[in-house]
């Protein structure tokens, strides 16, 4: 095997480009001619249009044109669209409000986008817009989640009565009726899943560029999923056609959900690309990417759980509000539905689970799917009720889970709610991490801590999720849009270096460097001799890009496909250059060997004789280029334990975390230094959601954590080193035996920190653990105290 | 931002005569909130007269028994001062716990107090120091310069140059970080000077610094940090915001008003 193959930890091939500050942000790049667009945007949640009138900025200096609804709908624009199709437990299809490139109407957020402005520069751009005039006639906003449904509430959109966009249920209902009528005990938590704003460190951005000579299209975007972004542009949008539309996503920095969907700004600079046939970009500052990306979670959840008198669970009742924003986005309908209803088995043997999930519109920004995608909620909910029950049970949290567990015997396991796990190993899981986080003398820490006025507490999360998504027949049935396979197309050169053309998308993952090592140990190149091409329509194949922890599950594994094709094709040469049979080569570590002889040809030796022919197998094309589309048999289950230990100053609620945890089992692991990357990443976002992040509108829709002023991000300072080890049990269906890891530490750390939080104070809250709100907690339970 | 003019003038009348003669000009120290503030379009000057040029408002030094501190001064070199550190520790660590690196390496005590954020941490020190505040045309003390919410004694047109710290007998602030922003939530300078107990408090008030006598009562009795912690604050004058309602900050003034007496032992 190769040093730097499968299982080694390499630096990362990309981060020279980026350290050294020569990486190609969208905003990187300017075109000839190039025009700006700045966007005029409705300052209030919820208006009517009476009307807009442009003329003062239409004069204004440097102005090429000013745009709004009327000349999308005039030059045939469409709306933009939501990808999945959900159906309400009453069989209706989920309803669809408008969503509109440009307002038409009506304005359904604060930041919704109402005019653009096209000017020669960005600074006439923005002068410009702020002579648009917009005759808003005001209306009241829906606001909050859990009150959208009621009646008398403003209306989001007029197909969606009371709000609801749907009605969705998943799992037995009679039988977990049935399951709770039986139940020795029930544990009953409510719920708050704090609404996230994504924050990418680079803002989303966009130059759109129309060639009126060839009438062609290109798009430099930042995207999670450029062939996505350009089927729906011009199949959906209805901007030009898929062949002469060329959608790239170059470095991207950051995406966590929040560029997979297809957003009014490209759309509008492709579009007024061609109305001034120029180039047209947009980069968003930090303001609007706050006002204007999609937005993450935002659930206000009800949850029952059944035990016996064992402490064994029996049934799961789980019933949620899910705020999906003004406007169904991309992937907005799947993120609270078969992404979060079907891992609610969690780790465990759970007979009877049923699931209700209402989807409502608010006059805020769209929804959608964030850093786990509607896993992190429903480990939220599993793990926090679990918790909950195994302390009102009076059983040490560990106990009881280790009690419920699935057991390693038990795979393939079915759960109640869809899903077949098909592999894992719990209960090895959560001994590893009780020893690593020193479980058993826990009470001793504790008690130093009093001693010295301090509240310590400690909480585990045992999560469950389900990656690679997805096998396409499955999601297909459910309501997608799209097939959820990947490409990978693997080109050598003639002197014997390789290309390799994936349709994931790397935009902090390490792909160029995971890939690489990949084709290392399958091919014997070393990962200097290769590079990774991604994010270019026009140069990879047809792909579906990077988001939901997919892209090694199923692009890594096309690439092992087209790298078995490469080898075939490789042996046909290799015999006929060893004057050999095919069937007695042999191809290991970047040779063909005649079986049992020391006769062999390096596959260097082999991509050269199939680009110079002179001496080749007469009936075989020359060339060594090979691809694999790989459409995944099953999802991936990434499970792991993490143990979150804190300690709180009770006069200010201020909390540290003293110790943190994570033992997680991706299956085979490619790099481990890019997974703990990559883990603790996660970790810190899960920790910002938990501690921290919380986006908040007032009543009438106003944004008030629109900066980092009252956003609060997490920072280094933050977070005590991280206590991090995997385990291994490979993944029984792809080639690679791997389950992804990029979204675990953000769906494991909310429960084991809000888990300890919750054990150190003795009494429940929600996200996020503010020090206001921890002292707020604090001070509940001290009258009560006192009373008792 | 709109387009302004940019002056940078060399001397502290040159920028003064400027300020007076152009229609709506605005002073830059180190922008810290006034860059933001344009960049946001919230304001729109006519000119912008910018003092990092002017070299007589730098530095740091001691007049006998006072420290001196030119408004251009910025919190990184107060910080980092061994003339500061050496006199009162205390404004060097305050100065050390504004911001971040950036924001302490280009602003300035002058612009800090000028601008009398009320989250600011400066105004806390200099009303709990009794310092004074020196302009281009007279010398203000703290106690009549802070006069509300991001409004002081200054008249238009006159630009502060230094500001005068009596060296106290002990002292020590303590601040609460607004999670998100760093701005204090609460911030509490705590100063003995001349057998006088001052006690100035910052990030709380609805009127920008304030000082939270009753505390400076409690502890002319007893200098401890019981003391501080047993005085109920009352809420009625502090603000409220998603980081923190009233009952939170009042209960914060006397808490970190006891770790700053707790500090200075």
């Amino acid at each position: 095997m190769s040093d730097d193959g499968i299982g080694a930890s390499i630096t990362r091939k990309e981060d020279r480009r980026f350290l050294v500050g020569r990486g190609t942000y969208t905003d990187d790049i300017n075109r000839p001619h190039q025009t700006y667009a700045a966007f005029v945007r409705s300052p209030h949640a919820h208006a009517g249009i009476r009307g807009i009138d442009t003329s003062a900025a239409e004069n204004a200096p440097g102005v090429l044109a000013v745009l709004t609804g009327k000349e999308l709908a005039d030059d045939g624009i469409g709306d933009l669209i939501c990808g999945w199709l959900i159906h309400s437990r009453d069989g209706e299809p989920m309803k669809v409000g408008e969503y509109a490139v440009l307002a038409k109407d009506t304005v359904r957020f604060v930041g919704h986008h109402v005019a653009v402005v096209v000017a020669e520069t960005l600074a006439e751009a923005r002068d410009a817009a702020e002579l648009v005039e917009v005759d808003y006639d005001v209306r009241p906003a829906c606001v909050a989640t859990a009150t959208a449904t009621a009646d008398g509430q403003p209306q989001v959109h007029p197909e969606a009565p009371n709000n609801r966009a749907f009605d969705w249920e998943l799992g037995d209902k009679a039988a977990t009726d049935a399951a709770f009528e039986n139940a020795h005990h029930v544990t009953k938590i409510d719920i708050v899943n704090n609404r996230l704003i994504p924050n990418a460190m680079e803002p989303r951005a966009a130059i759109g560029e129309y060639d009126f000579g060839t009438e062609d299209y290109t798009l430099y975007t930042t995207s999670q999923n450029p062939h996505v972004a350009r089927l729906v542009l011009t199949a959906f949008v209805g901007i030009g056609a898929e062949h002469n539309m060329r959608v790239i996503a170059p470095d991207v920095g950051g995406g966590f959900g929040s560029k997979i969907n297809i957003y009014p700004e490209e759309t509008v600079c492709l579009w007024a690309s061609k109305r001034v046939s120029r180039p047209v970009k947009w980069t968003g500052d930090r303001s609007e990417s706050f006002m204007a990306d999609t937005h993450g979670r935002d659930h206000v959840t009800t949850a029952e759980l059944a035990l016996d008198a064992d402490g064994k669970m029996l049934g799961l009742r789980v019933h949620t509000y899910a705020n999906i924003g003004a406007h169904l986005a991309l992937f907005a309908s799947v993120t609270p539905t078969y992404l979060h209803g079907t891992l609610f088995s969690g780790q465990y043997v759970l007979p009877a689970i049923y699931v209700n999930l209402e989807a409502v519109y608010t006059h805020t920004a769209p929804v959608d799917a964030y850093r786990g995608a509607g896993r992190p909620e429903t480990s939220y909910i599993v793990e926090r009720i679990a918790e909950a029950a195994a302390r009102e049970l009076g059983m040490d949290p560990a106990e009881f889970r280790r009690r419920n567990f699935i057991q390693p015997d038990q795979f393939p396991y079915q759960t109640p709610v869809a899903l077949t796990y098909d592999s894992g190993d719990y209960p090895t899981i959560l001994d590893r991490a009780l020893a690593l986080s020193d479980y058993a003398s826990f009470p001793q820490r504790r008690a130093e801590s009093e001693a010295k006025g301090k509240l310590r507490g400690i909480g585990l999360s045992c999560y469950i999720e389900a990656c690679g998504i997805a096998p396409s027949a499955v999601i297909g049935s459910l309501g997608a849009g799209v097939g959820l396979w990947e490409s990978a197309k693997i080109r050598f050169n003639a002197t014997g270096n390789v290309l390799v053309y994936t349709g994931a998308h790397s935009h902090g993952q390490g792909h160029e460097t995971t890939f690489a090592q990949v084709i290392s140990s399958h091919l014997g190149i070393p990962v200097d001799h290769v590079e990774i091409v991604h994010g270019d329509t026009e140069k990879t194949p047809m792909g579906m890009g990077t988001y939901g922890s997919r892209s090694l599950a199923v692009g890594g594994s096309a690439i092992v496909k087209a790298a078995e094709k490469i080898v075939a094709k490789g042996t046909k040469i290799a015999a006929h250059l060893l004057e050999a049979s095919e069937a007695d080569i042999e191809f290991k570590d970047g040779a063909f060997t005649v079986a049992g002889t020391d006769r062999s040809k390096t596959i260097q030796e082999v991509a050269f004789a199939a680009y110079v022919p002179h001496n080749y197998p007469e009936d075989l094309e020359p060339g060594l280029e090979e691809s694999a589309f790989y459409d995944p048999g099953n999802f991936t289950y990434p499970a792991g334990t993490h143990i979150c230990e804190v300690e709180i100053d009770p006069e200010t609620g201020v909390v540290e975390i003293v110790n943190f945890t994570a033992v997680d089992d991706f299956g085979t692991v490619i790099n481990p230094m890019i997974v703990e990357g990559q883990v603790h990443g996660g970790i810190a976002q899960g920790v910002g959601q938990a501690m921290m992040e919380n986006c908040v509108y007032d009543d009438d829709g106003a944004l008030i954590t629109g900066s980092y002023m009252d956003y609060c991000m997490p920072r280094a300072q933050d977070f005590p080193g991280f206590k991090v080890a995997t385990t291994e049990t490979p993944c029984p269906h792809n080639p690679l035996g791997v389950k992804g890891c990029g979204e675990a530490g953000a769906i494991a750390a909310p429960p084991a920190v809000m888990n300890a939080i919750t054990d150190a104070i003795g009494t429940d809250m929600q996200m996020p653990a503010t020090p206001l709100r921890v002292w707020q907690a604090l001070q509940a339970k001290a009258p009560a105290m006192a009373a008792e | 931002m709109y387009a302004f003019d940019y002056h940078k003038p060399s001397s502290v009348q040159e920028a003064a005569s400027l300020l007076a003669s152009k229609e709506d000009a605005t002073v830059v120290a180190g922008g810290q909130t006034l860059i933001p503030t344009l960049k946001h379009r919230l304001a729109q000057p006519t000119d912008l007269v910018d003092l990092s040029g002017v070299a007589e408002l730098k530095g740091v030094k001691m007049d006998g028994d006072t420290l001196v501190i030119g408004a251009m001064t910025t919190h990184a070199d107060v910080a980092a001062d061994a003339t500061v550190r050496s006199a009162i520790p205390a404004l060097a660590d305050l100065a050390d716990g504004i911001g971040d690196a950036q924001v302490r390496n280009c602003g300035t005590i002058g612009g800090s107090v000028s601008n009398n954020d009320p989250a600011a941490d400066y105004p806390a020190a200099l009303l709990a120091l009794g310092a004074t505040v020196v302009t281009t045309n007279r010398s203000i003390s703290a106690d009549d310069f802070f006069t509300g919410m991001f409004d002081t004694a200054l008249e238009p047109g006159e630009i502060v140059t230094e500001i005068r710290f009596p060296k106290p007998a002990r002292a020590a602030y303590a601040k609460f970080p607004n999670p998100a922003s760093r701005y204090a939530i609460v911030g509490v300078m705590v100063a003995e000077s001349s057998g006088q107990i001052r006690v100035a408090v910052t990030g709380a008030g609805q009127d920008g610094v304030f000082r939270a006598t009753e505390i400076e009562q409690a502890l002319a009795g007893t200098f401890s940090a019981d003391a501080a912690k047993a005085v109920k604050v009352s809420p009625d004058t502090m603000s409220a915001d998603i980081h923190a309602s009233a009952d939170y900050r009042a209960h914060l003034v006397s808490v970190m008003a006891s770790r700053a007496v707790a500090a200075c032992s």
